[in-house]
């Protein structure tokens, strides 16, 4: 029998929802809505369809049962011995127990259980009809709607939303589904563009829903919004050969701007284009949510595209005015950039004083002395290795300079602008390209994609900046916890990484983090960082070490934790060494070897505490002949090999040669008893397989690894 | 309306007290009092008693007035087209917010001659904050092609009482909008009324304020005003905790409350002087924050009506 079923459609109608809240909210809300209809045994295969725009959040499934299926229930009575008497009439017991599941003693029936016969009530509880079930659920449903900030309206103890609740479209089969919410009865009447649709649109359902507003100027569908402008973009682009900054986070912001999003082409005075790029396309992007346009030579061109909510620029007047806004913001940073060219980058050194980068911290001036205290070090330390871009006064002159933009007009005025417009200044005021540069990058990555800073110098700062918030915040305190990184730690230790690994600096982790506490130790505020907080920053660092080798570099877990409890003081090496894990896992001694190594650890753990066992060395006159006098021979044969390998840092050539001692070990564990009975035979056993284990673990801790069969 | 869509004549658009005359009309002929601007000095139109204490306790209201509100730090000496040291802010305040404020709202701007079928208007996340009123709301920025015409804000606490009814808080930017409708690219050039241009009547007072706020004031004198301004209203403070019966309900709350925004506009002659840390900044807030909520306890009080937060 087909089962009968109803299409449904649910529209909260509200005062205009921030934009950035409204992918996620509308994700949820069908998230709610299917544990909802499933748990309530409404939902089929039909699945469920969301849709946002800024004055609304619908969804719509065409099939609902329009009714929850009936439940048969059993409830076990009395045993059968003592329901029937013996010429098989229902006792007193039975009756009572008949009267109470509200059936005739007649209809009790038999069932057979581990513990005999019972007599039974069989009831049929009928599925209530989804029509009463949704009216309970969906207040409920909405309400359920996490927001990042929700308020009230209609008085304290009423409902609680992202904006004020203005209608309310509820309809099952086409019928209303009646429930009052904030003094909202839900009807079928939708509500159309706010200027150019009809302020109420009745609907049917999910056949007629986005349709009837489409006609209504609203296209609540974001995707649909999204391809409009993206269209629209590509159309403006092709007509006049420029090419608009197509740009992810702004087409998605537009997107749930807008009900009926248009894009429209504005110009500006090409006298701004002598303004740097930068600060031009913040405005736009930022500010304005304009997309920027660029000639074809990649220079920027003096247009715009404005994304407006309207079908067309009636009167021209539209363009007129976001030129005139795009104008008076366009004159106000070339004021401040007027005004901040008074005064040379350096100047405003002492006025960072006045600026707190944190209470227990300091003054930014405090931290700039840290910072070029950490940017000599480093820059030190890397020129003594080698590396001999390693500019030690270039370091210390973008570090001093890397802050001053903070009380500059521009920055205070375009605050995500900061670094840039002190490189930009850097760079008008003649401080050489490195250092400006430097300036310009210090803050970079500012994420996993972000790229690093593009000269060394850039490199040496942001490390110095980055290792003096870690250490100086985990110091007093500010450690992260969940979602609450109010100083951007995570991504300042995954800056670092990105850092030393993208550019492959050899660093201590250890030492710079001793390093980071001896400036802060030095320098105001004079803080002592002790040995926990080390172990706190590095273990907080190794965790997005970790993150960065398995989300962008691909390494397995058991990879990275191999690897990482083999040393992990130097990221460069240790992606070396993970390189060399990888490669040499796939090959045929590789696994059992693993497994081995697994073993032996194991059979150390359960020796119990060393210094009850371990000898200084291992005793050869106490090894047996054969197996055991061969892994003894071999191991050391094979630490000699592996040992220059890794020396000369050929670690998959150190890991082959490790590999091979697989036959030796496998032959070991067939022939000999750990665990033997002569005590000292026993303890040199165990002493063997800890030399063993620590010998060729300084590569990789091979007993992470976890094997095939078992992954 | 239709006089300035056709043709570009040299008086296009409203003038500037004809655009005040105009939403005050509006918003009379809609019920609410019209109000005249406080005479203390103050930052913003929700500083004025008739918002922030009538926002407090039960009673509906409804307010409208013109509030010229300083902002010492953003005084350029007449030289930005855009930034003044005193603006002119029109606030209404609708108490219990009605159901229909938006259209409410967008007739408004109908009325002073802006055709939304020729605009691109809308409304953008803008959550209001005050942390020296101890006051916040939930709302938006209305933009207007790109301009920030108005902020409309649902507040939800004022002077730290949770508000109940909600009241909705319209704040129309005056001299942008007249700019918009005159389209001038500097306030200096507004016509003011037909005769009077903006910066014939106000130009002098951004140069002298700018001077003086930038410049002329004594930091140690400025503190020791902040000083005892604010010694003066915990002085009073006191003295309402102590009393008793009558005497709290004679007591000059709307006295201390104008002590509070002294303070207030004293810590902003402050900041524009650079006298100001980050540090002092929050502890400063503060101090004044404590005022303003003291002030609200107390008008709660007196009107029978106390909340106070547990």
């Amino acid at each position: 029998m087909k089962e009968r079923t109803a299409d449904f459609l649910l529209e909260i109608g509200c005062e205009e929802i921030p934009a950035r809240m409204l992918p996620r909210a509308v994700e949820e809300f069908k998230v709610i809505l299917e544990k909802y209809f499933a748990s309530n045994g409404l939902l089929l295969n039909a699945p469920v369809e969301v849709y946002a725009a800024p004055r609304r959040i619908a969804a719509q499934c065409r099939a609902l049962r329009v009714k929850q299926p009936d439940v048969t229930q059993e409830i076990t009575g009395p045993p059968k011995s003592v329901a029937y008497d013996n010429v098989g009439r229902p006792t007193k017991a039975a009756e009572s127990f008949a009267a109470k599941q509200g059936i005739a003693a007649g209809k009790l029936k038999l069932v057979s259980t581990p513990r005999g016969e019972y007599v039974a009530a069989v009831k049929v509880i009928p599925g209530r009809a989804a029509m009463e079930l949704l009216r309970e659920m969906l207040p409920q449903v909405i309400q359920e709607i996490a927001w990042p900030r929700s308020m009230y309206w209609t008085g304290r103890e009423a409902v609680r939303f992202v904006r004020p609740i203005r209608w309310l479209v509820a309809l099952l089969g086409g019928k209303r589904i009646a429930f009052t919410m904030a003094g909202v009865a839900s009807g079928n009447a939708s509500a159309g563009h706010r200027f150019l649709g009809k302020a109420k649109v009745p609907v049917r359902g999910p056949s007629d829903y986005l349709k009837n507003l489409r006609a209504n100027y609203v296209l609540a569908d974001p995707a649909e919004r999204r391809r409009k402008i993206e269209r629209q973009v590509a159309a403006h682009g092709a007509r006049h050969a420029f090419r608009a900054h197509t740009d992810p986070d702004l087409l998605e912001q537009v997107t749930y701007l807008n009900e009926y999003p248009t894009v429209i082409l504005g110009d500006f005075d090409s006298a701004f284009l002598d303004l740097p790029e930068e600060i031009l396309i913040t405005v736009m992007k930022d500010h304005q949510k304009y997309f920027g346009v660029e000639r074809r030579d990649g220079q920027l061109a003096p247009h715009f595209l404005a994304v407006i909510d309207l079908d067309r620029d009636r009167s021209g007047q539209v363009k007129a005015g976001h030129e005139r806004v795009l104008r008076a913001r366009f004159a106000d940073a070339r004021f401040f950039w007027q005004t901040d060219q008074k005064q040379s980058l350096g100047e405003h050194l002492p006025k960072l004083e006045q600026v707190s980068y944190q209470s227990k911290l300091g003054s930014y001036a405090d931290k700039v002395a840290r910072v070029r205290w950490m940017s000599r070090w480093l820059a030190e330390q890397w020129f003594n290795s080698g590396i001999h871009q390693a500019d030690v006064p270039a370091a210390d002159r973008a570090a001093e300079l890397c802050k001053c933009d903070l009380v500059t007009e521009m920055v205070r005025e375009f605050t995500e602008l900061q670094g840039i417009v002190g490189g930009l200044y850097a760079e008008a005021q003649g401080e050489p390209e490195e250092v400006a540069a430097a300036v310009y990058d210090h803050y970079r990555p500012v994420g996993l994609d972000d790229p690093i800073p593009r000269n060394l110098t850039g490199c040496v700062v942001a490390m110095a900046d980055k290792l003096d918030s870690l250490v100086g915040c985990f110091g007093v305190g500010l450690v992260p916890s969940g979602s609450s990184d109010p100083y951007a730690l995570r991504r300042a230790a995954l800056g670092v990484v990105k850092i030393l690994l993208e550019r492959k600096l050899p660093m201590s982790l250890s030492a710079a983090i001793s390093a980071a506490a001896k400036a802060l130790a030095q320098h105001p505020p004079k803080l002592t960082v002790g040995a926990e907080i080390h172990t706190q920053v590095l273990d907080f660092m190794l965790e997005r070490a970790r993150y960065v080798f398995q989300q962008r570099n691909g390494f397995a877990y058991d990879e990275v934790s191999a690897v990482l409890a083999a040393g992990a003081d130097d990221l460069v090496d240790v992606a070396k060494r993970l390189e060399a894990l990888k490669a040499i896992r796939a090959t045929k001694n590789f696994p059992p070897l693993a497994v081995a190594f697994k073993r032996i650890r194991k059979i150390l753990e359960k020796a119990g505490d060393p210094s009850a066992w371990r000898l200084g060395a291992v005793r050869t006159e106490l090894l047996a002949e054969g197996a055991e006098k061969q892994l003894h021979r071999e191991a050391q044969r094979v630490a000699r090999e592996a040992g220059e390998h890794k020396r000369a840092g050929r670690y998959r050539e150190a890991l082959q040669v490790i590999a091979r001692l697989r036959p030796t070990v496998d032959q070991f564990f067939d022939d000999v008893l750990v665990m033997a009975e002569d005590e000292q035979v026993r303890r040199n056993r165990l002493t063997l397989l800890a030399e063993l284990l620590k010998e060729f673990s300084t590569i990789a801790d091979f007993s992470e690894v976890v094997s095939e069969g078992s992954r | 309306m239709k006089q300035f869509k056709k043709r570009k004549s040299q008086a296009k658009g409203l003038t500037l007290q004809g655009l005040i005359l105009a939403l005050q009309k509006y918003w009379a002929d809609r019920g609410c009092v019209l109000q005249q601007p406080y005479d203390v000095e103050v930052g913003a139109g929700t500083m004025h008693p008739e918002t922030f204490l009538r926002v407090l306790g039960p009673e509906p209201y409804r307010v409208a007035y013109v509030q010229p509100s300083r902002r010492p730090a953003d005084g350029r000496y007449g030289e930005n087209p855009n930034r003044l040291y005193k603006h002119l802010q029109l606030q209404v305040i609708l108490k219990p917010s009605p159901a229909d404020i938006q259209a409410l709202y967008l007739k408004s701007l109908a009325a002073i001659g802006i055709d939304v079928m020729h605009h691109d208007v809308r409304f953008v996340e803008d959550n209001w904050e005050s942390p020296t009123l101890g006051a916040w709301g939930i709302g938006w920025e209305v933009r207007l092609d790109g301009l920030e015409i108005t902020q409309f804000t649902y507040f939800q606490q004022c002077g730290g009482q949770d508000l109940d009814p909600v009241s909705v808080e319209l704040t129309y930017g005056l001299e942008r909008i007249a700019m918009f409708l005159q389209g001038v690219a500097s306030v200096y050039d507004l016509r003011w009324s037909d005769e009077f241009s903006y910066g014939q009547i106000r130009l002098d007072e951004e140069r002298q304020f700018s001077v003086y706020n930038f410049e002329a004031t004594d930091p140690a004198t400025t503190w020791k005003l902040f000083e005892l301004h604010e010694a003066e209203a915990k002085r009073l403070l006191k003295a309402y905790d102590d009393a008793e019966g009558e005497e709290k309900k004679r007591f000059p709350a709307l006295a201390v409350y104008d002590l509070c925004l002294r303070c207030s506009h004293l810590f902003n002659l402050l900041d524009a002087r650079g006298l100001i840390s980050v540090t002092q900044r929050a502890a400063l807030i503060g101090r004044v924050r404590q005022l303003a909520c003291g002030v609200a306890e107390m008008y709660l009080e007196q009107k029978g009506k106390a909340e106070v937060p547990a």
